[in-house]
């Protein structure tokens, strides 16, 4: 009997007429969950951590204070400081540049941060044509972090209850 | 001489002239037709994935295949330094061509035809089958593994399903008396052979997948394990001309169907109304549905592996449709209806 069975689903193509059933229920009734991309974004979480940026206290200073604990805690040796001393005394960084080439983005240098100097934005179109824009130098990070400043802030205060 | 000039005219020059004609009259709709199937299967694949498909390019992405037609016919075409140029750059025009000269002999309507042989049926066979020559062609000449293993098994693909299609043609040809591929149609004027040849239909329709290598049985450019099988190497407007030549045969595939079982461009009741749309519309339609039936297959089942392949074709279809053939002989024999 299981025989029978098993020919007459064979010969009149009952699992592949499902199967076709299925696709055009989905062709009819089922809309399209696709997200326009260029036009349309998906929503980011106010930890995701895309590109990085240096910020700046409200009166224009620089936050970063070399003190190097991102450069330590960098599990990809991405990140290089020099630090100096100004003439008013205060400590800041001469040079800090990351090898985004090298970065894994685990986010440990904006935990590390005692100041929230370096923190990872929420960008992350920023592909270049080539190699060497991708090693970032201060100017560039303090650059970012005047473009993204409004949105950073926003995402650290979203995020300040859980920590 | 003007004697002489006028009768070059009227004997050679102007039917000439409207061979011609006919011909850009049916190879520039077709085209339009293989450019616009490529974006009718991203969009019906897309809808069925929940995905949208092109839709940026032009309203709707309409403009989307001229764009990609574009793209080819602009890059470079890359002639592999260990392959043998001639025979690789003969296979592509082949294919194409062979897609193309099959359309000779499709009746569009009452009349319309642009060679009424009586050897339709037998024509349209043996370009079929001529078309596995490119794709051998490809896979030797291309001179790489995945080419010529892509090659190998289009060739034994195409011969295995071939002979089951050959069958189900004879049983059909039986049924019919002639080889005139017009007469195919005019004799369903009475009941369209889908209905007592059901499932002759059925296998004609997954030979015609296995015959134009679509998926399911898309083996010879079985991305999985050959990369891209016998056009691995090809590019920019050799490419091009494999990709028009697939679809094209896709598009002559369904013809078929809708001739040998669909009733061709006769409506589907005798009625009036519909008597009154055009033939060539309802064989546009119905050429329409068996190629929506392809792309739907697509869009739902895995490709088939080889051996799944090669016992289809050989130990079900095959003895299957000698059997019906041999039913159709026996019924036609003792009801009286052999037609004369």
């Amino acid at each position: 009997m299981s025989f029978i069975n098993r020919t007459a689903r064979a010969f009149l193509l009952a699992e592949l007429v499902q199967g076709l059933a299925c696709t055009l229920k989905y062709f009819f009734f089922k809309p399209a969950v696709t997200i326009n991309y260029p036009f349309e974004k998906g929503p980011l979480s106010p930890r995701f951590r895309g590109e990085h940026a240096l910020r700046r206290y409200a009166n224009g200073e620089e936050r970063c204070i070399a003190c190097k604990l991102c450069e330590a805690v960098c599990p990809a040796l991405a990140i290089t400081i020099d630090g100096e001393t100004r003439a008013d005394g205060s400590r800041r960084a001469r040079r800090y540049d990351i090898d985004m080439t090298k970065c894994i983005y685990c986010g440990f240098c904006q935990e590390a941060c005692p100041v929230d100097a370096i923190v990872e934005g929420p960008n992350f179109e920023y592909a270049t044509e080539s190699r060497a824009e991708l090693m970032y130098n201060k100017a560039k990070l303090l650059a970012n972090g005047d473009r993204w400043e409004s949105e950073l802030a926003a995402r650290i205060e979203a995020d300040a209850p859980y920590r | 001489m003007a004697s002489l000039f006028l009768e070059l005219w009227q004997a050679y020059l102007w039917p000439l002239i409207l061979i011609i004609l006919k011909i850009v009259a049916i190879v520039v709709p077709l085209l339009v037709a293989v450019a616009y199937l490529t974006y009718a299967e991203r969009k019906v694949i897309a809808a069925m994935q929940m995905r949208k498909g092109p839709n940026v390019v032009g309203p709707f992405g309409l403009l989307q295949p001229i764009a990609d037609g574009f793209k080819l016919f602009l890059k470079e075409t890359i002639l592999p330094t260990a392959s043998n140029k001639v025979v690789y750059l003969i296979a592509p025009m082949l294919t194409f061509f062979l897609a193309l000269v099959a359309w000779a002999v499709i009746p569009f309507d009452e009349g319309i035809v642009l060679a009424d042989i009586n050897v339709g049926v037998l024509y349209l066979f043996a370009i079929s089958s001529l078309g596995v020559y490119g794709i051998i062609m490809a896979g030797w000449a291309s001179n790489s593994k995945y080419a010529f293993l892509g090659g190998l098994r289009s060739a034994a693909q195409m011969v295995s399903y071939e002979v089951s299609i050959g069958f189900v043609l004879i049983s059909i040809l039986l049924t019919v008396g002639s080889l005139n591929l017009s007469d195919v149609v005019m004799a369903q004027k009475k009941m369209w052979f889908i209905l007592p040849h059901l499932p002759l239909f059925f296998i004609f329709l997954i030979s015609g997948l296995a015959e134009t290598n679509r998926s399911p049985f898309d083996l010879p450019e079985a991305e999985a394990e050959l990369v891209a099988g016998y056009n691995v190497e090809y590019s920019a407007m050799p490419f091009a001309l494999f990709f028009l030549g697939e679809y094209a045969n896709m598009i002559l595939m369904s013809a078929m169907t809708s001739i040998l079982f669909l009733g061709g461009w006769l409506p589907p009741f005798n009625l009036a109304m519909l008597a009154w749309i055009p033939g060539p519309i309802w064989f546009a339609l119905k050429i329409a549905f068996v190629l929506f039936i392809f792309l739907w297959v697509r869009a739902t089942f895995p490709r088939y592996r080889y051996d799944q392949l090669m016992r289809l074709g050989w130990k079900v279809f095959l003895p299957f449709s000698l059997a019906w053939l041999v039913i159709t002989a026996g019924v036609l024999q003792f009801t009286g209806l052999v037609p004369k």
